[in-house]
């Protein structure tokens, strides 16, 4: 280890702080994925309903089973219950992130999360 | 009908520029046979013959085995004009506008170590920039920033380490 380090100017340690830096000030970029801020609610692939996740509300979607209710507060959105027989998208919970989906395919009634311009609403998926 | 010959003139800058740039070329390909846990973070081996260059002989020099070997270098892999020519290109235009400003500063103080950390920050920015703007133009590629910054430090270091080694010996 020590010969390397003698290769090392003193302006070098200068610039590798630097660097570990700028490494330490993008790491939240990591898990931050912008505010989701709308929640479109689908039936049958249509929409029925955007809110906008700003004030708390509860909304209704009936569909062949019976009613989905869906309850949007501040920044999150959930199916609060559901007629379905396996509940997955009541035990979803909370949806926060833009993107993220809660369906309650037997009763044909869909929760999706957007972002603020609806901006990335067209990707299910990156890749290159 | 004379057969006509043309001489070219050949300085002895040009077969030095083109004796570092087919090292670097050995170097691209060698690391292309590396797999890559994301597209993107690789070590750059190839740098380290820029950066030796620009030690030696100056900016000038290094710029001209820097573009050759992207050239080339795309050509071996069959990338040339692909994304990942465009890519090397772009990191690599960006990383030598950096290192003209980095090489001068005082030599006593920043040595190839802070060469190379530079360059590889410049390296990730212009590509990140290109790839938000033409292959992926969604922000979700900016998720990554953390990981391609800490690849660029990591190997920026590693480099420059190796080229500062490589260059020990006429200090």
């Amino acid at each position: 280890m020590r010969p390397w380090l003698a290769l090392l100017r003193p302006g070098d340690w200068l610039v590798m702080l630097a660097g570990l830096a700028a490494v330490g000030a993008s790491v939240p970029l990591l898990w931050s994925s912008g505010a989701a801020a709308l929640a479109v609610i689908k039936r049958d692939g249509t929409v029925v309903a955007e809110l906008p996740l700003t004030a708390p509300r509860k909304l209704e979607v009936k569909g062949p089973l019976g009613n989905t209710v869906i309850e949007v507060q501040p920044g999150r959105a959930r199916v609060a219950s559901d007629p379905g027989p396996r509940q997955y998208c009541v035990l979803q919970g909370w949806l926060t992130r833009p993107n993220s989906i809660a369906i309650c395919a037997p009763n044909h009634v869909s929760l999706q999360l957007s972002g603020s311009r609806g901006e990335g609403s067209g990707f299910d998926s990156l890749n290159y | 009908m004379t057969a006509s010959t043309i001489e070219l003139e050949v300085t002895a800058a040009d077969r030095r520029i083109a004796r570092y740039a087919a090292a670097a070329i050995v170097l691209t390909i060698a690391e292309a046979a590396i797999p890559s846990p994301l597209p993107g973070v690789k070590p750059g081996l190839a740098n380290i013959v820029t950066l030796i260059v620009l030690w030696r002989h100056g900016w000038r020099e290094a710029a001209w085995v820097t573009l050759l070997r992207v050239l080339a270098g795309s050509l071996l892999v069959g990338q040339f004009l692909a994304p990942g020519f465009w890519l090397s290109l772009t990191g690599a235009l960006l990383s030598l506008a950096v290192l003209a400003v980095a090489s001068r500063l005082p030599r006593g103080l920043f040595g190839p170590v802070s060469h190379s950390v530079a360059s590889a920050f410049a390296h990730i920015a212009g590509q990140l920039v290109l790839v938000r703007l033409w292959l992926v133009p969604h922000d979700g590629v900016f998720h990554l920033v953390p990981v391609f910054a800490g690849a660029a430090l990591l190997f920026g270091i590693v480099n420059g380490l190796i080229a500062a080694k490589l260059l020990e010996s006429e200090k």
